[in-house]
């Protein structure tokens, strides 16, 4: 895909999603929320393209969360603009430090690390005082442009959340064509090969987990801002578990499918928690295998494949 | 002293818990190649199961001794359907994919297993505690415990030993330790690696789903068991280093023991400092204690 027709995709996208919260005023809290996991979720997609399966992004979803919280309940700063980025700069840079260790290790090694640093983040915070324990913490409502986010100025808040994500993708899309971004697909497939070639494997994933952290930061920051309240759980392995089942049904070969399966499993767990609350996880995990076992690539291989069989039937009708 | 000595008895007790169930999780990892997330659920089946099942045969109204045969029945029985239908149904057409794929298979498959038990058993707890309560207890020095603790040491000792003898004493066991070491030559040698895998799932679920039977008298039996219960295996045979079974009971050794120290000395911890060893020990020996070094392969 050209980068021309890229920005038209996004910029549809993105006025679409628009739309539709301001004609559905009572589904942007759902989307809000969805949008801050997609964000998180576009981080393990990079990674992912890597071969490399974190089941600890939670760990950064949560330093984004509790920073914006604390920032607006301690130090009286719950401006968005500043909130967001702060959050996502700072769950970056504990990326880039547990960075010097997560990039020596692959596969299950890799993911069991990962989610035993979230879970010392659990450990800490369900025992500390300071931040609530178990409970959490409530937040007051953020501003934007020095404008409070309340009543019917709720839409602004959402219109930065469909901005940031938009932005989000974008950025990693340009990241994903550079020369560290092209090479974790070759990572994936056989990394010693791509040591021969003279380039560092380790440093790549150094970097592609730095920047995971960065935006499960940003991600859990707007959690925290649209859902009002911080606690522990945003740290448990769960939370984690949970990106990686919207990783793998939009499949980590695309942007933009990850953040449409974020979209949907948000609006259908509504539903679901509403009509058949002891069944949504059931349905969950079937789909989840189904995916797994029949179409590997997720929802972004049936898309190409679709592709793939248009341009051959294409080329048949030249030949 | 007395502080001392609850510390030890606690941590002992604590690490029986813990290796009853990560031993199953080791051992099919050892031999299957995959890492079992849903583990804790099997965990939480055999609980349900076994909780269910005394239930019942305390309501009849006969000899209450018998029902710890009815709990290791319960777990057994549990077990078996489980771990049988699992890898006959599922895992068996997914042999030789790629570790993290199976990771997420699993995962999909706790997903699925957190809810069938809600389905089945609704959310309401159960309590069984009469088991616990019959056998009295007995005290060293100030403290007392319930005897009902020793049956799960006693347990998780029994299966540790077993399994080690099978493993390295007899000729079926030297079978499934070259199935261990190289599943494709083995075939090639008249093995059937099929057969052995099944036969490994179904023990592993049925050394977690025993645990669950022989825990579910002394706590109350809720939906989310099996979530907390997996990722402190997780710590336990990643410590050990994974598809190890000394692993494993040094890895639940140093998990209850910090665990206990914790609760004892400062409670703030307990959480944390658990996670603290798993990640410390990561960090040190990237694959474990007690994993052997593996070449790079090209």
């Amino acid at each position: 895909m050209t980068e021309h027709r890229f920005l038209v995709l996004i910029a549809v996208c993105a006025v679409a999603l628009l739309a539709g919260g301001w004609l559905l005023p009572s589904w942007s809290f759902v989307i809000n929320v969805a949008i801050a996991k997609a964000i998180a979720v576009l981080g393990l997609v990079l990674l992912m393209r890597a071969g490399l399966v974190s089941f600890g992004q939670a760990l950064f979803y949560c330093i984004g969360g509790y920073t914006a919280g604390v920032l607006a309940t301690n130090y009286k700063i719950s401006e968005a603009l500043i909130v967001v980025p702060l959050a996502g700069f700072l769950a970056g840079v504990v990326g880039f430090l547990l960075g010097f260790l997560m990039r020596r290790y692959r596969d299950i090694f890799f993911a069991m690390l990962s989610l035993a640093f979230s879970m010392i983040l659990f450990g800490v915070l369900v025992k500390s005082a300071d931040f609530g324990g178990t409970d959490g913490f409530n937040i007051t409502a953020p501003t934007l442009f020095g404008m409070r986010i309340t009543g019917q100025a709720r839409f602004f808040g959402y219109a930065f959340a469909v901005v940031l994500l938009a932005l989000s993708v974008i950025a990693a899309w340009r990241f994903t064509r550079t020369p560290i971004g092209m090479i974790a697909d070759a990572i994936r497939e056989n990394e010693i090969r791509v040591e021969y070639l003279g380039v560092s494997a380790t440093r790549s994933i150094h970097v592609l987990y730095t920047l995971a952290a960065l935006l499960a930061g940003i991600g859990g920051a707007l959690n925290a801002l649209t859902v009002g309240h911080v606690d522990p759980e945003m740290a448990f392995w769960t939370t984690s578990g949970e990106f990686v089942v919207i990783a793998v049904l939009g499949g980590a070969a695309s942007l933009v499918t990850p953040i449409a399966a974020a979209l949907i499993l948000e609006v259908i767990r509504t539903f679901a928690y509403q009509y058949a609350p002891n069944a949504w996880q059931l349905v969950l995990g079937v789909v989840t295998l189904a995916l797994i076992v029949f179409l590997p690539t997720g929802f972004a291989g049936l898309l190409r494949r679709r592709r793939e069989v248009s341009n051959r039937s294409a080329a048949d009708a030249v030949n | 002293m007395s502080g001392f000595l609850g510390f030890l008895i606690d941590g002992a007790m604590y690490a029986a818990w813990l290796f009853l169930i990560a031993v199953g999780l080791t051992l099919i990892f050892g031999v299957m190649g995959i890492l079992n997330m849903a583990h804790g659920s099997f965990y939480a089946f055999g609980a349900y199961t076994a909780a269910m099942a005394v239930g019942v045969w305390l309501g009849t109204g006969r000899a209450p001794l018998v029902s710890y045969l009815v709990l290791i029945v319960a777990g057994i029985v549990a077990g078996v359907v489980l771990g049988a239908l699992v890898d006959r149904g599922l895992l068996r057409f997914l042999r030789g994919r790629e570790p993290t794929a199976l990771l997420l298979v699993t995962y999909a498959l706790f997903l699925i297993l957190e809810d069938v038990i809600k389905l089945i058993w609704g959310v309401d707890p159960y309590v069984v505690s009469e088991p616990y309560a019959l056998l009295g207890s007995f005290s060293i020095g100030p403290l007392s415990y319930p005897n009902y603790t020793l049956i799960i040491v006693l347990a998780a000792v029994l299966s540790g030993l077993a399994l080690t003898w099978f493993l390295q004493f007899t000729r079926k066991g030297k079978m499934l330790r070259a199935v261990i070491h190289d599943a494709e030559m083995s075939q090639s040698v008249g093995i059937d690696v099929d057969r052995w895998f099944f036969i490994t799932f179904v023990t592993g679920t049925v050394l977690a789903c025993l645990a669950g039977a022989l825990v579910a008298p002394t706590i109350s039996v809720v939906p989310g068991m099996g979530v907390e219960v997996i990722v402190l295996m997780f710590a336990v045979v990643v410590i050990g280093g994974l598809g190890s079974i000394p692993g494993a009971a040094v890895g639940a050794l140093l998990v209850g023991f910090v665990r206990s120290a914790a609760v004892h000395y400062w409670p703030e911890a307990e959480l944390f400092s658990i996670y603290g060893v798993m990640a410390l020990i990561l960090v040190v020996r990237p694959k474990g204690l007690f994993a052997a070094p593996e070449p790079r392969k090209i």
